[in-house]
Parts: structure tokens; C-alpha cells; sequence
């Protein structure tokens, strides 16, 4: 059985061309970025509104709960069959899924920031626009970001799922192995789906730390201690 | 000078949090809205930056009504302080300190280079400025809030509770440090808070609010504990009015008197053969203790043969602190020091009766009400 | 659309087959739920007691929640050794799943256990086991109970995607749906899907209710 895996790992057959690992791996990258980035455009702007007016955070709360219950496998299947077969209806898919995710995020972020904050900032004469971009932006990111990552997640796991509507990527090699009943194709493409997922998630990790103001680390550590 | 006209502020819901409301703060002075929670006092000041606008009447900031400007304008020129300091956690302590300069458009070395000038001010190391709200005690960020709202140089500074969330050791120092600052400075302050004890020993004149936004007596300090304008102004001045009034009498014409002393270190041969209490000092004649009548003494003299005295009372300041410390000292001597600690001399609770009667006769000679 | 489903609600083979796949996605995604709770409880207990075992267990936690079901449901057969097409895959990657979102909340909810309460419990002669399942389990409850609320989603959410494997409740619909070109069909594996989410949503927090008699009392008394 690992002889099986060695072996197709080792075969430099999977590691060439358009089906090979690397260039799969590659799509599968692709179609995460592509899928989190539209998102984003959609959600952050839309969570940034509803969480510094306050209107319709009570909905956006139930829809994206309420969103985690959706099959991924029924979504896609179903997009597919209004859309038709292609990259676009998976890919809108995998958006559809992001987006509760990083909305409640964003919301959540700007709902967190302390209002004694908020009030401090409007006192010294910030305007509306100022608040949210010194304020309140800001001080969302920790959960902003916590939002990302986890529609980051979902992505990576359902653009794998999406393979059976025949989008690419790693999944792709795992279905094809299963089709023609090759465990150590399906072991070797899931070892990568696995790797893949820990390290996109890693990435984030690190683009969190890079992005969050120092101060609020530091905030964080201390409440921590504190508690 | 900032005027209220009657204001008056009512809330959708039909609660009156400001009731048909006129007074005026002078310009220049620390004015203190004090009242039990409910009373308005916060709603009052945040009319003064449009943080809540009035239902009807006007607030006047040197004779223009406030609604003549832009808000956030409006409030880029009034400084700010809220109970919890408000600080921002992402930004920098000097950052934070720099916030109004650079919204109104200053360049950000000029703005930092204010902000540093004002930490300095307000008591902080420079060194502080680089650190975060989280890196920084509860009595410092305070500083900070206080520094952040200097920082445009307002001719109006409003303080929400801004000692309320710390310890009342903290609080005392803050509270000096500010009456030092508005010496230099020379602000019309709003103060609130709901410690009658903090708007007393800050206010130049006290406001003091009822529930539902009436004001029950303005006044100034000394005034408010000699004559409460109702029941409610009473009862919330709280007791021991007439010994805290002391707190405005100067001790200017009480006169010190000489009493036997001995140093750290002396030998029993230097201690007066005596029948009353001794008064210790050290090598900088601070006072240490007393030596208790009677008491031997083998070889030297050392800090724990000594029982501890009382408050010290610093010459020329008030009368409370000159009758605490003859109250407080074991030998009923209050001792005085000078600025620097020094021992100058002794005062009974007697002569500070006497000085207090005396001025009563005085007063009531000239025919002024007690 | 209505005149659709009532078509295929009268097919009989419909029928059966639709409420077979709804006992097999009940059976695949609550039995997990439970053995991911056992699973969960005495690893967070031993992770509050001993801190060195803190950072690697919710580390490894973190790692199993980052990998995608599909994935975990093709690696456990080369692991364990089950045959590939077997129902027990499933069910060991969602109990992995459960236990790995139930480890933090389980651990946060141990330690919120007031500390007069556990030292008043030892001073009554507890032994610390007993201790574990007399006072600090049950002090524990709400927030395990919402903690299991979001695994129970997760799990019926993702039980679909074993379909791609052979072994996958109503996800069968999905694949069926989506190789006949029968929309219907999958519409009804969705809603059915969204509808048992919330069913057993409802019935845990009954659960609750039921399990902390305690929380209702107390907020009758703390009400002014």
C-alpha cells in the first residue's frame, strides 16, 4: 500500500503536463484565490456598511448560520445544472459559499470595536468616512481576517467537491483515481488536498500577523493575561 | 465663555434627560457638573460638541451657537476626555496623542513633534510615546487621554469621568496634575463626575444636577458646603460639610510654635530630660515620630523606639489639613513642614479653633451673612 | 415547480429511496457527533490539567479542522486499513471533525468553572474524577451544548460529500440528481438537508433546557 503510494509519487508521469500535480495544484490555488478575492469585493464592503450603521446585522447573523447548514456537493450540482457544465457556475459557487463567512467577520470586527472608541473618535471631530477607515477598520481586522480564513477553508474543501461538475485542480486526480479504482492516486491526490489546505491556511496565519496593528496584539495578549 | 440657554433635552421614548436648563461657565475656570447618575450632566456637556443636540434652547460657545458649526469641525476645536480614556489600541501612545493635529491638517513630523512636547507636559516619559494603550497603567493612559485633547491647543476641554475608572490613590495624583496644568494653561474646563468630593476640590464653581436634568444649585465650593441650596443639595454635599469646608480657609495667620526636638542618631544624653512628647527628626530636619513621654532610650536613637506621627500640615495651605494634623499626631501637636518637607514648627487643635472663631466675629462684624 | 415535486414525492422508488438516504444521513452524521463529544471530553480534560499538552492537542485539533472531507475521507481507509467504500469512514472523519471544534470550547468551558466551586467541591471529599463529572461537567453544559449546535451543522452539512465516495445520505440525491439531469431531486436533497440541521438544532437546544434545569432558575432570581 505505501509501496502503491511511492510509487505514484515517484512516477514522473504525474508530474508533467496540464493534469500533473504541480499544475493542478496550481488551478486549485487559483480557483481559491480567485473565489475568496471576488468575496471579499462583495462582503467586506457590504459587512463594513452594515456593521458601522448597524442596519441588518440581525440578518446578515441568521443567513450566514443558516448558510453553514447548505450541502456544498447540493450547491454545486445544482448551479451546474441551471448554468450548465464550465468553470463560471462552480466558481460562482465557491463565491456563494465565502461570502456568509467573511461578512459575519467583517461585521462581528466592526461590532467589536469597543464604543467607548468609537465615541472618543467621534468627539475629536472624526467625520463618519474617518471613523470607519482610522477607527473602525482597523480595530475589525483580527476578525475580519478570522472570517477570511475560514471561507478560505470552506473554498479549498468544495472547489475539491466541485471536481465532480469537472472543475480542475486536485480533486480532479482524485476522482479520475477513483473512477478507474486507483486508492494510491486517490491517497496521493488527498495527501496533497491536505497539504495544500494546511498551508493556504498557514499563509493567512501569516498575512494576519503581518496585518493586524501591533497594538491590538498587544491588547489581545494582555486581556488574555488578564483573564 | 460657554452658555447654556435653556436647554432641554427630551428623548423619543419621553424621558427628560435635561430640563429647561440656563447657566454660563467662565471662561478660563474649571467648572464641575456633579450630580447622582441620571441627572443629565453627561447629556449637558455633549450638547457643547453636538455629541447630542439639544430638543430646544441653545449652548453658546463665546456667544456663537454651537449649531453655527460643522460637527466634526466644531469638535476638532474642543478638546475631549472620556472615562475610559478612550485610546486607540492600534495606534501609538504618540499616535494617539497626534490624532486632532492631523485631522485638521497638520503635517505628521509637526504633529508628532506637538505630541511628544505634550507628553512631557502632562508627566509622561518621552520614551512612552512609542508604546501601545495596552503597554501603559490605567493612571497613564488617562495622561494620554488628557495629552490627546490638549494636542490642538482648544480653547474648551470637556471631561466625561475621566479619574472614575482608577484607583483613588491615582486619582489624587491625576487631579493635582490637573489643577497644575490648568494653572499653566489657563482652559475653560467642563468637568463632570459624580463624586462631589473630586467636583469640590477641582471646581472654581460647582454645578449640581438633580434627576431628570434640574439644576438644584450652582455655586461655588466653599459656598455649596456653607449654605446647600435644598434638601437634595444637602444630603448629596454629604457630611462633614463644615469640617470639609475648612478645606477653603488658609492657614496664613496661624503661627507655629516651637517644640522639643532630637535627631536620628542622637545619644540618650542629647534626649531633654522631659515630661511631654518628643519630636523626631531626621538629618534633613523631616520630621520622623514622636518619642513618647517617659520613653528610655539605650545608646542611640533608632527609627523603632519611635510611634508614628500624624499628617503633616504644609504651611499656608488650608486649615483642614493644619486641624487633621494635630488631630491625627499621637502628641494632639500638629506638625508643620515647609515646601520641602522641613520641620518648622507645631500647632494644637486650640489655635485653630481660635483662628476659626475669629474669623467668624470678623466676618460677622462686617455685617456679611456666616 | 410544485406540480414537479408532487411528481416526485407520488413516485414510490422516489419515495423509499429518499427517506432511506435520510435514515443513513441521520445514522452518518449523529453518531459522530456523539463519539467526537466522548472524544473531545477527556482530551480537553487532560489538556486543562496538564499544560504541556495544551499547545499539541489543540494544535492537532486545528490541523484535522484544515483538512478537507474529501481528503480525510480518502486518507483514513490507507490509515486505518478500512475497506474504501466503507460507512465507517465517514463516520471516523466527521467524529475527527466533531472532536476538533468541540476541543476549544471544551476546554474554555472547563476552565470558566469558577474556582471557589471546585475547591468547595474537593473540600467536600470529591475525588478529582468524580469532581470532573459531578460539578465541572455539568457547570460545562451550556457551552458544550452550543459548541455541539455548531458541529451538528457542520456534520449534516458534510455528510453529502461522502456521496463522491459511494457512502453519503442525502448527497446520494446530488449525484443521482445531477447524472439524470434532475434538478427536483437535488433540490429536495438541499432542503431536506437544511431541514434536519434544524430540527436537530431544535432538539438540542431542548436538550439544554432539559440538562440545565439550574440557568432558567437563576434567571428568575437575578431579575430585579
Amino acid at each position: 500500500m505505501i509501496a502503491d503510494l511511492l510509487a505514484w509519487l515517484t512516477n514522473p508521469e504525474h508530474w508533467r503536463g496540464a493534469g500533473g500535480v504541480p499544475a493542478q495544484t496550481l488551478l486549485h490555488l487559483y480557483y481559491c484565490v480567485v473565489s475568496v478575492g471576488t468575496a471579499m469585493l462583495i462582503a467586506v464592503p457590504l459587512g463594513l456598511y452594515i456593521g458601522h450603521t448597524g442596519r441588518g446585522a440581525t440578518a446578515v447573523v441568521a443567513v450566514s448560520n443558516a448558510m453553514r447548514a447548505l450541502p456544498t456537493l447540493g450547491l454545486v450540482t445544482m448551479l451546474v445544472l441551471i448554468f450548465g457544465l464550465g468553470d463560471t457556475p462552480a466558481l460562482a459557487g465557491l463565491v456563494i459559499l465565502a461570502i456568509p463567512a467573511i461578512l459575519a467577520g467583517t461585521c462581528a470586527g466592526v461590532d467589536s470595536v469597543p464604543s467607548d472608541i468609537v465615541d472618543a473618535a467621534r468627539g475629536m471631530g472624526m467625520t463618519s468616512i474617518q471613523r470607519l477607515w482610522r477607527v473602525e477598520l482597523p480595530n475589525a481586522l483580527p476578525l475580519l481576517i478570522g472570517g477570511v480564513r475560514s471561507a478560505m477553508l470552506q473554498v479549498v474543501a468544495t472547489a475539491t467537491v466541485a471536481a465532480y461538475v469537472n472543475l480542475g485542480g486536485l480533486g480532479r486526480i482524485l476522482l479520475d483515481g477513483l473512477a478507474v479504482g486507483h486508492y494510491e492516486q486517490m491517497a496521493a491526490a488527498a495527501l496533497f488536498i491536505a497539504l495544500l489546505a494546511v498551508a493556504v491556511d498557514l499563509v493567512l496565519a501569516g498575512i494576519s500577523r503581518l496585518v493586524v496593528p501591533r497594538g491590538l496584539a498587544l491588547a489581545a495578549e494582555a486581556n488574555r493575561d488578564g483573564s | 465663555m460657554l452658555e447654556f440657554r435653556s436647554v432641554r433635552k427630551q428623548y423619543e421614548n419621553g424621558t427628560v434627560a435635561v430640563q429647561e436648563l440656563s447657566m454660563s461657565a467662565e471662561t478660563g475656570t474649571i467648572t464641575v457638573l456633579v450630580g447622582p447618575s441620571g441627572c443629565g450632566k453627561t447629556t449637558l456637556m455633549r450638547m457643547v460638541n453636538r455629541m447630542i443636540e439639544p430638543s430646544s434652547g441653545a449652548v453658546l460657545v463665546d456667544g456663537t451657537d454651537v449649531r453655527e458649526f460643522d460637527a466634526a469641525r466644531l469638535r476638532r476645536g474642543i478638546g475631549y476626555v472620556i472615562q475610559q480614556a478612550g485610546l486607540f489600541p492600534h495606534r501609538t501612545v504618540l499616535d494617539n496623542v497626534a490624532t486632532v493635529p492631523l485631522l485638521s491638517g497638520c503635517r505628521r513630523r509637526e504633529a508628532r513633534t506637538r505630541a511628544a512636547e505634550l507628553l512631557d507636559r502632562v508627566g509622561l516619559p518621552a520614551d512612552l510615546g512609542r508604546r501601545y494603550p495596552a503597554q501603559l497603567s490605567g493612571g497613564q493612559q488617562q495622561r494620554v487621554g488628557v495629552a490627546r485633547a490638549l494636542a490642538a491647543d482648544p480653547p474648551v476641554l470637556l471631561m466625561d469621568e475621566p479619574f472614575s475608572a482608577v484607583d483613588p490613590v491615582v486619582r489624587a495624583g491625576l487631579q493635582d496634575e490637573l489643577l497644575r496644568l490648568q494653572e499653566e494653561l489657563g482652559k475653560t474646563v467642563l468637568f463632570v463626575t459624580h463624586d462631589i468630593d473630586e467636583a469640590i476640590k477641582l471646581g472654581e464653581k460647582v454645578a449640581v444636577l438633580r434627576q431628570g436634568g434640574h439644576l438644584a444649585q450652582y455655586a461655588e465650593p466653599d459656598a455649596l458646603l456653607a449654605e446647600p441650596a435644598d434638601d437634595f443639595v444637602t444630603s448629596f454635599v454629604g457630611r462633614d460639610r463644615g469640617y470639609r469646608r475648612l478645606s477653603f480657609r488658609d492657614s496664613r495667620r496661624l503661627r507655629p510654635e516651637a517644640t522639643d526636638t532630637v535627631h536620628i542618631g542622637d545619644t540618650s544624653a542629647d534626649v531633654p530630660s522631659r515630661a511631654g512628647w518628643v519630636l523626631v527628626l531626621d538629618a534633613h530636619r523631616r520630621p520622623r515620630g514622636w518619642l513618647p513621654p517617659e520613653a528610655a532610650v539605650d545608646g542611640q536613637l533608632t527609627e523603632d523606639q519611635l510611634v508614628a506621627g500624624g499628617s503633616l500640615h504644609v504651611e499656608g495651605t488650608s486649615l483642614r489639613g493644619a486641624l487633621d494634623s494635630a488631630l491625627s499626631a499621637p502628641s494632639g501637636l500638629g506638625v508643620v513642614v515647609d515646601g520641602d518637607g522641613g520641620y518648622v514648627g507645631v500647632v494644637t487643635a486650640r489655635q485653630v479653633l481660635d483662628l476659626i472663631e475669629e474669623h467668624r466675629s470678623s466676618v460677622t462684624a462686617e455685617g456679611v451673612a456666616p | 415547480m410544485i406540480e414537479e415535486l408532487l411528481r416526485f414525492f407520488a413516485s414510490p422508488g422516489y419515495r423509499e429511496m429518499t427517506l432511506t438516504l435520510l435514515g443513513e444521513h441521520v445514522y452518518l452524521s449523529l453518531t459522530p457527533l456523539v463519539l467526537g463529544a466522548l472524544l473531545a471530553l477527556p482530551l480537553g480534560r487532560l489538556a486543562q490539567r496538564h499544560h504541556r499538552l495544551r499547545g499539541p492537542i489543540l494544535g492537532a485539533a486545528s490541523v484535522v479542522y484544515t483538512i478537507p472531507s474529501l481528503a480525510l475521507f480518502v486518507l483514513i481507509p490507507g490509515v486505518l486499513g478500512t475497506p474504501l467504500l466503507s460507512p465507517i469512514n465517514v463516520i471516523i472523519a466527521l467524529a475527527l471533525y466533531t472532536a476538533a471544534l468541540l476541543m476549544r470550547p471544551v476546554l474554555d468551558a472547563l476552565e470558566s468553572v469558577p474556582g471557589h466551586v471546585t475547591a468547595a467541591a474537593t473540600a467536600m471529599g470529591y475525588r478529582p474524577w468524580r469532581r470532573f463529572v459531578a460539578v465541572e461537567l455539568p457547570l460545562a453544559i451550556p457551552v458544550l451544548i452550543s459548541a455541539v449546535r455548531m458541529a451538528s451543522v457542520s456534520n449534516i452539512s458534510l455528510v453529502s460529500v461522502g456521496a463522491l465516495i459511494g457512502i453519503g445520505g442525502l448527497g446520494g440525491l446530488f449525484t443521482d440528481g445531477f447524472e439524470r439531469r434532475y434538478m427536483v431531486e437535488i433540490l429536495v436533497g438541499i432542503v431536506l438537508t437544511l431541514l434536519l440541521a434544524l430540527v436537530v438544532d431544535l432538539v438540542l437546544v431542548g436538550l439544554r433546557k432539559l440538562l440545565t434545569p439550574w440557568s432558567r432558575a437563576s434567571k428568575v432570581v437575578s431579575e430585579p
